[in-house]
């Protein structure tokens, strides 16, 4: 069973519970933790496991080979990317830019732009008891997190039962590498806080996971502060609300650390069980 | 005119809000740019009017004329975003899918693809609460912030701070390292890092910073929720210092920044707290320096 | 010598561009004719992505010893004008053309 963990906005919290769920969920289930978050990776601050795989990833990218090249111009004319560019007589790649879409490359008159692996990123795989954690990395100077993100899914989808609970972390937002990230989920958990930001950039949210056909329910963070318009929301839409977790500043302390909180607060724990129960329920549901 | 840019790697450091309670400080001497659009919320403290919308084209994406089609699946053959399914013995192009990158028209025997550009949001021209004008965007669904949409934001800004002989254009920036955060940088006069001291608030002030340095502008730093773990927050110092950042200040972890929001008011306008006065301090140090 | 210059007009007061990618203008001065020509760069606006490698190619062909601008070339812009032999100077993001050109005689722009 997949379920993402996505928020509209960055900074509410996802990564904390993804950890923090997938940590306690392990302690009677197989559980597999996927952070796809390839720009900012963090959940590994919070998770160390042994490292049992390493991986390097790749995208294609046309590879100018001047001796066959009659600059003809026509690789930059159909790069609608702007990726490929030829100066007085030669023939430039932004490998940042590129798309793999391969119009240049199989367009060439002359093949004189073969498609080659460029390495874009790392994927690492962690086992910790029942938990396992895969990672995937974007390396520096790397823009485009979609196609780092579907060649992780792969990996897990090759490596693991689609019967064992997976969490996938998603990275914030609501532009195409959330949605890669959450279009074959199960389940997508939005996380959001009672303020005012935290319910427009949910609402955000909301909006794309209806147009995605998917479904979704909400966890709100730091429950406390601010007001109640996220759960009058979410009332009203007939959203549900899988827990509240307590606003405390303790806990910020402990993220600022890199460490788990939930073993720290009992609150934390009913939470969790909250959620889980959830997740079971749904889970059984889906198998009968 | 002095364009004065705040950024910060990572969400939550309080960015937006430091940002909104500076463009209430600055009133009318300033014209603001929110080039978040990803997350825009500042109009959520300024209430901006709306007054003038215009819409926003960006990207292009396939479209199959069907009278013209012949079924051919060259197209579906070409895609290598599995953007052209077959549904009812008919091609079409899952939108979600497409990136865009013009192969499948160039070798459509039947012309039967265009490619159309997107409608992926709004911009608006706007006069908040304070008098200011600010300059907004709002995106659709599925669509990504651009180095285009910022340049616009901050082309529209930075005319009318010209026509009205504004002194600052106060633009609060995109996240990332990506283009549109490129964009937000270029032709800025100075930037305000805004970060938090855990460990990757840490981790991604430095990756920010690496392309604040390419583009040679003077940079300064608020470091918020400083009491929070007072380790990492002299490591931040340290590479403050190291790297010629001017620390602006340090602002205690404090729950205003969520009481005034859900007032709907900046820190600056909401009733007696601990932080106004370092708010204040910060900016008068942004404009001196900037 | 062929000087560049980022501007946002095409005239000696005209306000230097400090953008490098998203320019305006790229105002030519020839040193022996002391004459100001210019290429309008302003379709540059309509793309989404890689202005700066675009805007770079197109410094390329107009082949100036000197590039003066504001704050620098992004990375791949960049890689594209080591492929030339002009050399950027910057920091006349706030200056008129005149003013930036004066600047650099005097030695008082940056090397990029």
């Amino acid at each position: 069973m997949k379920i993402a963990i996505a928020s509209g906005k960055g900074g509410t919290g996802k990564t904390t519970l993804a950890t923090n769920l997938s940590a306690y969920l392990s302690e009677e289930e197989k559980v597999v933790l996927i952070d796809l978050d390839v720009e900012e990776p963090n959940s590994g601050l919070f998770i160390k496991g042994d490292l049992v795989h390493k991986e390097d990833k790749y995208k294609m990218i046309p590879l100018w080979e001047q001796d066959k090249c009659t600059l003809c111009e026509l690789c930059q004319e159909v790069c609608n990317f702007h990726a490929v560019i030829q100066l007085t007589d030669q023939i430039m790649v932004f490998p940042e830019l590129c798309h793999s879409c391969y119009a240049c490359s199989e367009l060439c008159p002359t093949s004189a732009l073969p498609m080659v692996q460029q390495k874009m990123g790392e994927l690492k795989h962690f086992h910790l008891g029942n938990l396992s954690f895969v990672e995937s990395r974007l390396d520096i100077g790397q823009e485009q997190a979609v196609p780092l993100i579907a060649q992780t899914k792969k990996y897990i989808n090759t490596h693991f039962s689609g019967e064992m609970i997976q969490l996938y972390d998603a990275p914030p937002g609501t532009s195409c590498p959330v949605i890669e990230a959450t279009k074959d989920a199960d389940l997508v958990i939005l996380v959001t806080e009672p303020t005012p930001f935290g319910l427009h950039d949910l609402t955000l949210a909301v909006n794309t996971m209806k147009e995605l056909k998917k479904e979704f329910g909400v966890i709100v963070n730091r429950h406390g502060i601010g007001n109640d318009d996220v759960l009058e929301y979410c009332l009203k839409e007939h959203i549900p609300v899988l827990s509240k977790i307590p606003n405390d500043r303790r806990i910020a302390e402990l993220y600022s650390r890199g460490e788990l909180v939930y073993q720290k607060f009992p609150e934390i724990n009913k939470q969790l069980l909250k959620i889980k129960n959830y997740i079971l329920e749904m889970k059984n549901g889906k198998a009968q | 005119m002095k364009e004065i840019v705040v950024i910060s790697g990572k969400g939550g450091t309080g960015k937006t809000s430091i940002t909104a309670s500076f463009a209430y400080l600055g009133g009318k001497d300033i014209v603001v740019a929110d080039c978040d659009v990803d997350a825009a919320d500042m109009h959520l403290l300024l209430e901006p009017d709306f007054a003038k919308s215009e819409d926003f084209y960006s990207g292009f994406i396939a479209k199959i004329d069907q009278d013209k089609c012949t079924q051919c699946g060259k197209c579906a053959d070409v895609c290598r975003f599995d953007a052209i399914p077959v549904v009812d013995g008919q091609h079409w192009v899952e939108s979600l899918n497409c990136e865009g990158c013009g192969y499948c028209p160039r070798v459509c025997p039947a012309d039967a693809i265009i490619m159309e550009e997107q409608n992926v949001g709004q911009w608006y021209v706007s006069t908040t609460k304070t008098g200011s004008p600010m300059v907004h965007a709002r995106l659709g669904i599925g669509a990504e912030n651009s180095g285009k949409l910022v340049a616009r934001v901050k082309k529209e800004a930075k005319n009318i701070a010209q026509q009205n002989h504004k002194n600052f254009i106060l633009v609060d920036g995109s996240p990332g390292v990506g283009c549109p955060v490129v964009s937000s940088l270029s032709g800025a006069n100075f930037v305000v890092l805004v970060t938090e001291p855990t460990v990757s608030g840490l981790h991604d002030l430095k990756r920010v910073h690496e392309l604040v340095k390419k583009f040679n502008i003077r940079a300064g730093c608020i470091i918020n929720k400083s009491d929070l773990n007072h380790r990492v927050c002299e490591e931040i110092e340290d590479f403050l210092k190291k790297e010629n950042i001017v620390l602006i200040s340090r602002l205690p972890y404090d729950e205003t920044f969520t009481k005034a929001m859900t007032e709907g008011q900046t820190i600056v306008e909401y009733k007696k707290n601990g932080i106004t006065a370092t708010l204040k301090k910060s900016w008068k140090k942004v404009k001196q320096t900037a | 010598m062929k000087i560049a210059l980022t501007a946002k007009g095409t005239e000696w007061d005209s306000m230097m561009d400090p953008r490098f990618g998203r320019t305006e203008f790229i105002v030519i001065y020839d040193d022996e004719k002391k004459e100001l020509s210019h290429y309008d760069n302003r379709a540059i606006e309509s793309m989404a992505h890689g202005a700066g490698p675009r805007t770079a190619k197109k410094l390329f062909e107009l082949d100036p010893d000197i590039l003066l601008t504001g704050n620098g070339p992004g990375g791949n812009a960049a890689a594209v004008l080591k492929n030339s032999q002009v050399k950027v100077f910057v920091g006349a993001g706030d200056m008129t053309v005149k003013e930036a050109l004066e600047a650099y005689k005097s030695g008082l722009l940056k090397s990029f």
